[in-house]
């Protein structure tokens, strides 16, 4: 079950994930995450537990340079914000931006 | 490229190292660091910055999409994923708008703030611990000279597919950048970095095309596209000139032209006065393919073969087999006609600079030169050799640079006797008699002349080296060049010691600095009894007329006149109008 999970007025959605991937949030999956919430409408924002950068720009998820084991709050404030934080969760957890977890 | 920044003529002075005259629009090569200067800019053309950075994210996002597209193979999927993820940096909105709000706040140009912005978050990156994200600064930096590329000019893969002039300008030229030029399109060049043996001087050389290197700070003031003259004959660049400077120097490349024809046909012609002194004009030279130019000029021989070129720009020392190519090419070319070749002057420069630990704090002061040769024994004898061997081909002459005193010159003799002992004993033949010449370009050699002159058979008077050291000046330190001539009393009354020394000596004297190239120092030299002349070859037929011009015994007035004055203001527009009366349109 997703953790840390709240909705608001159905237009706000935020869940904490953690990534998994042995090489943490470099270049391409740092790509994957802002393809993915390109697609959405609503505003989508990352935040560690020092910033809170905007989950559409690769520049910003990048600098976030998030290592293997990192949680990471996303907030989406929109429409389809629900939407938009599973499918941001699938692709950080479950299919770990389509790279190996540590050790493999 | 449409230049919409209103622009400022600006003029700078480097070191002309291939003649002629050029203006056209420049080219930038970019180098793989490029550091661009912080330029701030009238707040009312911050838009035009603004828009400027917009199109070049504009045409990098296209450019990079053509590359992208190109790579399909699977092994190329990590390079077009890289350029996919360069492609979303150029596409993000708040990287544009980090960079648009830094111009506007700051009134700063758009290739600073790409440069600024990026290279934060290139830092950003590096300070992370995870090597395999810090190691992402890399993809940052490479967007970063995309977008600079597309600022500062069009991308290094143009120069091959010119389809206007250009004259290319950049920090230092590599053989990679070179190699690509269009010469039809390659109008001139000029570089911050680089001396006489740069790579960029052989390259201009090579095409016949004025350049201009050692200006410093050039890239830092120009952009792509803006208007460039390249004075190759003066050492001057000006940047964005304005109508008059243009149609000046248009007129003077025209005259430059007439002059040049003019001169050729005097080349046929001896260097002699007008009272029958016949005079040698020997050329300097630092390449093989130099030893043509100065045969089409009509010099009398090589008065200066400057061997460094060998050294520089490469890895190791060079054998004594490609010593001996260069030699023996170059001595062949002139057959009887003499050759003098001096061993290897380097110093105060990177080539020995490298080699050590740490650099010398005073190196002009240090070992340098023959110094170096010194302790370099085993790369001196490599080259002595090779000279030695040469020496049956043709008339071969040895000079030694920077002697500054009798023991240094016996050690240098002695060296000289172990390899032609080494040479009899492989029974390699070689000239016996082959003549000994040094470079007299320190106030010490200078005044110990007499002594000196006992054991050699020629001296050459290095005019820039001796200058400098006797007025302590650097003329490459802009606060303290203006200090710089050759023509100041106390180089002058140097000069006429060892003239008078090596006549009484009965040994041959000539001059090889810069001074012997100067039009308006010809009469005082002769007055004051040079007869050889060394100098680059492009000035010879020039400095052929003036000596065509003049009669000796107004030579001699003319130094004896110098000699009494005590400023060199004065001494130089002394000389200055004494040639302008014989010979105007050299001015």
């Amino acid at each position: 079950m997703p953790t840390g999970e709240e909705t608001l007025e159905g237009a706000i959605c935020q869940r904490q994930v953690e990534i998994k991937n042995a090489d943490g949030l470099h270049m391409r999956p740092a790509m994957q995450f802002v393809d993915i919430a390109n697609g959405f409408d609503c505003d989508i924002t990352v935040s560690n537990s020092q910033n809170c950068v905007d989950g559409k720009s690769i520049m910003q998820m990048s600098m976030l340079a998030a290592t293997c084991g990192t949680k990471l709050t996303i907030k989406a404030e929109g429409p389809d914000a629900r939407e938009a934080v599973d499918a941001l969760q699938e692709l950080v957890e479950a299919k770990m931006f389509d790279e190996p977890p540590p050790g493999d | 490229m449409l230049d919409l920044r209103i622009s400022t003529m600006e003029i700078k002075k480097g070191i002309a190292v291939s003649p002629g005259i050029s203006i056209g629009r420049s080219l930038i090569m970019d180098s793989e660091d490029y550091r661009i200067p912080r330029r701030s800019i009238n707040p009312s053309q911050r838009m035009i910055e603004i828009q400027r950075a917009r199109n070049a994210f504009k045409s990098a996002i296209s450019e990079l999409t053509k590359i992208q597209s190109a790579q399909d193979s699977i092994e190329q999927r990590k390079i077009k994923d890289i350029f996919a993820v360069h492609l979303r940096f150029l596409h993000d909105r708040s990287l544009r708008k980090k960079i648009t709000d830094f111009i506007h706040s700051d009134s700063v140009t758009a290739e600073y703030a790409v440069s600024t912005t990026l290279r934060e978050i290139a830092s950003h990156f590096r300070k992370v611990r995870d090597p395999y994200i810090s190691e992402r600064a890399a993809d940052i930096y490479d967007i970063e000279r995309r977008l600079l590329r597309q600022l500062l000019g069009r991308k290094r893969e143009d120069v091959a597919h010119l389809t206007e002039e250009v004259v290319i300008v950049a920090h230092e030229l590599s053989p990679t950048q070179t190699a690509g030029f269009n010469k039809e399109f390659v109008k001139g060049l000029a570089t911050d970095a680089g001396g006489r043996t740069s790579h960029t001087a052989i390259v201009a050389r090579s095409l016949g095309i004025p350049a201009v290197v050692a200006l410093e700070d050039l890239t830092e003031t120009i952009s792509g596209g803006d208007t460039v003259i390249i004075d190759g004959n003066r050492g001057i660049v000006i940047v964005n000139p304005d109508k008059e400077a243009i149609r000046q120097y248009e007129e003077y490349s025209v005259e430059f032209v007439e002059l040049e024809h003019k001169l050729d046909e005097i080349r046929e012609k001896p260097a002699q006065t007008r009272d029958n002194v016949r005079i040698t004009l020997l050329g300097n030279i630092e390449f093989t393919d130099e030893a043509e130019l100065v045969l089409q000029k009509g010099g009398d021989g090589i008065g200066l073969y400057r061997t460094e070129f060998l050294y520089l720009n490469r890895p190791t020392e060079p054998t004594e087999q490609e010593h001996y190519q260069a030699y023996s090419q170059v001595v062949s070319a002139f057959k009887d006609r003499p050759v003098i070749i001096r061993t290897m002057d380097l110093g105060a420069d990177k080539y020995t600079q490298s080699k050590r630990f740490a650099p010398e704090p005073n190196p002009f002061l240090g070992l340098r030169s023959i110094r170096f040769c010194l302790q370099n024994l085993t790369m001196f004898k490599t080259q002595l050799r090779a000279i030695l061997r040469a020496s049956v081909l043709g008339d071969v002459k040895i000079m030694f640079p920077l002697i500054t005193n009798i023991q240094e010159l016996m050690q240098t003799k002695m060296i000289l006797r172990d390899v032609m002992e080494d040479l009899d004993e492989e029974s390699i033949q070689y000239n016996r008699e082959v003549k000994l010449g040094i470079m007299i370009e320190t106030p010490s050699a200078a005044l110990t002349g007499a002594t000196l002159a006992r054991d050699v058979d020629f001296f050459s008077i290095g005019t820039n080296d001796l200058t400098q050291y006797t007025l302590a000046v650097d003329r490459g330190n802009e606060l303290v060049s203006t200090l710089y001539s050759s023509v100041d009393p106390a180089v002058l009354r140097l000069m006429r010691t060892v003239i008078q020394d090596a006549h009484k000596a009965q040994i041959e004297l000539s001059v090889c600095g810069e001074m012997a190239s100067e039009p308006e120092y010809v009469m005082l030299l002769l007055g004051m009894g040079v007869r050889v002349f060394s100098l680059a070859p492009p000035m010879i037929p020039e400095i052929k007329q003036i000596i065509r011009s003049v009669k000796i015994e107004d030579c001699n007035s003319v130094a004896r006149k110098v000699l009494t004055m005590n400023s060199e203001r004065q001494i130089s527009s002394y000389l200055r109008n004494a040639t302008r009366k014989i010979l105007p349109e050299a001015f």
